[in-house]
């Protein structure tokens, strides 16, 4: 892959989200610093409670409305600061700068209109193209992600459609702008291995094809490694490690990206004993002081459990670490 | 049909069900052959993982193992007994025997029993202890299982998703089984959790003797657990072999586009993934011959007439395939 | 195939303490509460409360107006209205509900077995449930104790009869739901009866539902035993009744309002009561519900 230009699609500098429980605010992210490209695919992995689908519902402003808020950080997408548009201006960049595409097909789809006409939708409400011009786009749309029979097929509805028709649908929509970036949340975890490959492929593809630059989000470390150019690592709503993606399969520094990928049981070599990672992580009530992986983590030190590690750039790597950080220094 | 013989154990032969949909009022009647004739075997103290995606069968086959789902044909034997037939004392008996981990670990507990009375009560359903014996019964599968005395009193919401599952394989090694079905146990579940959770069932396997019967769609997590292995497509089973003969070298066409498939946490073994064509057809209307050829890249007329039988081509290894001579 | 939270899930409510805490935060439930409380307090401590025999019978003293020795007035038979009222509020309260228990309790059984059990024996259930419901309520009350005769017990099983299907319904519509929960699966696995499934795993999940739906329904009991009483067939005379106190206050409305106002006001309180109290119980509980 070759390496990414100067200039970022989008840039996310010290996001903060937090949630209300009771009538205390918790962060669920906590300084989120992460760029995209242009025409890279970046992976950002994690488990639950790592801040990550909250993230893409903060690039987005999708937060529920009670109980959630942005408290800090910039989300600039060429330029612009997402975080200062008004809602009406943030209705005009979500679908057409930004396209979405999220886990359940179902729920992203309007059961009671035709596919066709939700993919045209799109183009009518931001291109402002006419029915007749809509439909035609919509359906050159279909064709290109390969939805067969789709001229016959556009009239019909959702529940017609397999899981996997349904995401390409999904798919459709996003793109139908064309959009500078893709947005990708979980974007194949409904769905079955072979369609997904098949989801993947598609994404791939489409993303060279329009000259986008996509963001996936996905707790599968499988999937990072089939699409990503570059990816985050990201723990109790910081990112803890990035690199582009084969340096970090073949050289994971940050000790919780070692412990996922020893715990990952692989179908193509023997995995003798799957190394579980002892402990929880931390709810977003109880963050610990220091480093938030340390009471997990086989290397901590008493300085790891006092004081948090900053992300610290090393090359084309991001590392949060402080005692990986300065083997780095030292060696 | 290849007959497979173990010596008590599971016996699975010509497992069929079907679903049937609509029919009222002259309406056509759809069938759908959800076990379309399935030849399992667990020996004891075995594992065997049961792969397939969507609508291929093997969560039906393993609810018909269990009685939850009866069987329109075939036969299941349990240690010499015959599963489907088993009725009233007998059929009680069996469910001491075998019994079910479930996927979902936030539905698999009611939320308004404390741990302590899912854990007690079927052994106070079965007769086999009550009291304080319940009680003693219960605090000591929780400590098997990794959880504290103090999970007793609890109630399930304020656990998390793999401390749930904990309870729920307590719930199902209670009675003292010696044949373990898992239905997607860990899919649900973290990375870090699902090995926590593997890593149990393989300790508890050991210690117990038990045999398992793992469902699931993640071949990485079944390559791991199983010894063997059977792949199943639109209710069959189109390949049975030892785990790792089967993933490093697979017979079968289906075998090797969902082999394929697996992403694997390797960016080096990127494969053309748009290579893989065709969608999972619906079980109503199921291709004639083999079930598979619309999508094979080797079908012939032979493939579109002619339903392959699963056949032994090397000791342990069955395929159901025209091609594998 | 989602992957869920492995951090501790977001406590899930554990029933009657969620309701208990949501509940003290609503203020109409708190109104309906205290104005149910007091009409319960009037009800049972009516020996205490009321100035005088509430069957006694002072002919000169009839139809007066509220006064000093009868706070509420005299009836047209002379006996005091404020210690019928009080008694009244007895036979009210008891009949709505023993009436809803009963309503309840087979009601929401049929409901749950109905649902567990589905197919024919779900068509068939619920058929006559329907067959129930068609009924405008008081029709139904009336057909009832015309045939079984007016009589205290007859009136509770004529109420509980028209009150019975909705709590069919409502019971079974989370069974449904519930019965394809895994904790009911692994109940089957493990061998365990149905009656048990039904009894120990369903009915507790779906308890709340009923009390909820019970505590607005109560009112509607109340009103149909209003009803029943006013058109002659509830608990016979003389015993005091709210509605039979506002029938015959019907006969004096010109001369003494006061007989049909009081009773009339006492029904409006408690329905209103109750109602406040049942609204506050569902918004307490429904998001709740919609979340588990």
């Amino acid at each position: 892959m070759t390496r990414p230009p100067e200039d970022p699609v989008l840039a996310i500098r010290g996001l903060r989200t937090e949630f209300r429980s009771g009538r205390t605010w918790y962060p669920a992210v906590r300084g989120l610093d992460l760029t995209l490209y242009r025409n890279e695919t970046l992976a950002v992995v994690g488990e639950s409670g790592s801040g990550k689908s909250v993230t893409a519902l903060s690039i987005l402003r999708l937060l529920p409305e009670s109980g959630a808020r942005i408290a800090a950080g910039r989300i600039e997408l060429e330029g612009r600061d997402l975080l200062r548009l008004s809602e009406r201006e943030m209705e005009r960049v979500r679908g057409d700068r930004i396209g979405m595409v999220f886990q359940e097909p179902m729920t992203a789809l309007n059961p009671t209109m035709r596919i066709g006409d939700q993919v045209a939708e799109a183009l009518r409400i931001h291109r402002g193209l006419d029915r007749a011009a809509a439909r035609r786009e919509a359906l050159a749309l279909l064709e290109e992600v390969k939805l067969p029979s789709a001229a016959q097929r556009m009239d019909e509805y959702p529940h017609q459609f397999s899981g996997g028709m349904r995401q390409r649908v999904v798919i459709a929509m996003a793109l139908a702008c064309r959009p500078q970036v893709l947005l990708a949340d979980e974007p194949t975890t409904a769905l079955d291995v072979t369609i997904q490959a098949q989801v993947l492929g598609l994404l791939d593809e489409l993303k060279r094809s329009h000259g986008m630059s996509m963001l996936v989000i996905t707790h599968n470390l499988g999937v990072v490694a089939l699409i990503a150019d570059r990816v985050a690592v990201m723990y109790a709503g910081q990112v803890v490690e990035e690199a582009p993606v084969r340096a970090l399969f073949a050289a994971p520094r940050h000790p919780y990206t070692e412990a996922l990928l020893r715990a990952t049981p692989r179908v193509d070599e023997d995995t003798a004993a799957l190394a579980p990672i002892p402990g929880q992580v931390p709810s977003i009530r109880a963050m610990p002081a220091g480093c938030a992986f340390a009471p997990r983590c086989p290397l901590r030190r008493p300085r790891c459990e006092a004081e948090a590690p900053p992300l610290h750039a090393d090359g084309e790597r991001l590392l949060r670490c402080w005692v990986r950080n300065e083997e780095r220094i030292a060696a | 049909m290849n007959p497979v013989q173990t010596q008590g154990g599971l016996e699975v032969r010509d497992l069929r069900k079907d679903f049937r949909q609509g029919g009222l009022f002259g309406r056509a009647r759809r069938v759908v052959r959800a076990v379309d004739g399935v030849d399992l075997a667990v020996a004891p103290g075995g594992s065997l993982g049961l792969v397939g995606e969507s609508g291929c069968g093997k969560s039906t086959a393993a609810r018909c193992i269990l009685r939850l789902v009866e069987a329109d044909g075939g036969t299941i034997r349990y240690e010499g007994t015959d599963v489907r037939a088993a009725r009233g004392p007998e059929l009680r008996r069996l469910r001491r025997r075998v019994q079910m981990v479930f996927q979902d670990p936030y539905s698999t507990l009611n939320p308004k029993r404390t741990v302590g009375q899912t854990l007690e009560e079927p052994l106070r359903v079965h007769g086999l202890a009550g009291g304080r014996a319940a009680r003693e019964a219960a605090r000591a599968l929780l400590a098997e299982v990794g959880l504290g005395a103090d999970a007793l009193e609890r109630y399930p919401h304020e656990f998390s998703g793999g401390q749930r599952q904990r309870v729920g394989i307590a719930r199902a090694l209670i009675l003292g089984p010696s044949l373990l079905v898992a239905d997607e146990p860990v899919s649900a579940l973290d990375v870090s959790v699902q090995a926590q959770i593997l890593r149990l069932l393989d300790d508890l396997r050991e210690r117990r003797g038990l045999s398992f019967l793992f469902v699931s769609h993640d071949l990485g997590v079944v390559r791991h657990i199983c010894e063997s292995v059977a792949v199943m497509y639109l209710g069959r089973v189109v390949e049975r072999g030892p785990v790792r003969a089967v993933f490093d070298a697979p017979l079968h066409p289906y075998t090797r586009v969902l082999r394929a498939a697996s992403p694997v946490p390797d960016p080096g073994a990127r494969v053309a993934l748009a290579r893989i064509e065709g969608e999972i057809p619906s079980a109503t209307a199921p291709p004639p011959g083999c079930g598979f050829h619309p999508r094979c890249p080797l079908a012939t007329a032979r493939c579109r007439q002619e339903r392959p039988a699963l056949r032994e081509v090397a000791p342990g290894r069955a395929v159901a395939c025209h091609h594998s001579d | 195939m989602t992957a869920h939270a492995d951090a501790a899930a977001p406590p899930a409510p554990a029933g009657a303490s969620a309701l208990a805490h949501a509940f003290r935060s609503n203020r109409t439930s708190w109104a309906g509460a205290v104005l149910l409380a007091a009409v319960v307090l009037a009800a049972v401590a009516a020996p205490l409360l009321a100035p005088a025999d509430p069957l006694q019978q002072d002919i000169l003293a009839r139809l007066g107006p509220p006064s000093a020795e009868h706070p509420l007035g005299t009836d047209t038979y002379g006996r005091d209205v404020l210690s019928r009222l009080l008694y009244g509020a007895q036979i009210s309260l008891t009949v709505g509900f023993a009436a809803i228990v009963v309503a309840v309790a087979v009601g929401g059984t049929l409901g749950i077995v109905a649902g567990y059990a589905g197919g024919l024996t779900d068509q068939i259930v619920m058929g006559a449930m329907d067959v129930l419901l068609s009924f405008p309520t008081l029709l139904l009350g009336l057909m009832v104790v015309a045939t079984l005769g007016p009589s205290l017990e007859n009136l509770i099983v004529a109420i509980a009869v028209t009150e019975m299907a909705p709590f069919a319904r409502i019971a079974r519509a989370p069974t449904l739901v519930l019965k394809e929960q895994g904790f009911v699966e692994a109940g089957r696995a493990l061998g365990f009866h149905p009656v048990r499934i039904m009894a120990v795993h369903i009915l507790p999940n779906l308890i709340a539902e009923l009390a909820v739906m019970a505590s607005l329904w109560l009112a509607a009991a109340i009103r149909t035993e209003a009803a029943l009483s006013f058109i002659g067939l509830g608990v016979k005379p003389p015993a005091a009744t709210w509605g039979g106190m506002i029938r015959e206050g019907f006969e004096t409305m010109l001369d003494a309002p006061w007989l049909a106002l009081f009773p009339s006001l006492a029904v409006l309180a408690t329905v209103l009561a109750l109602n406040l109290l049942g609204d506050g119980l569902r918004d307490a509980i429904d998001p709740k519900l919609r979340r588990e």
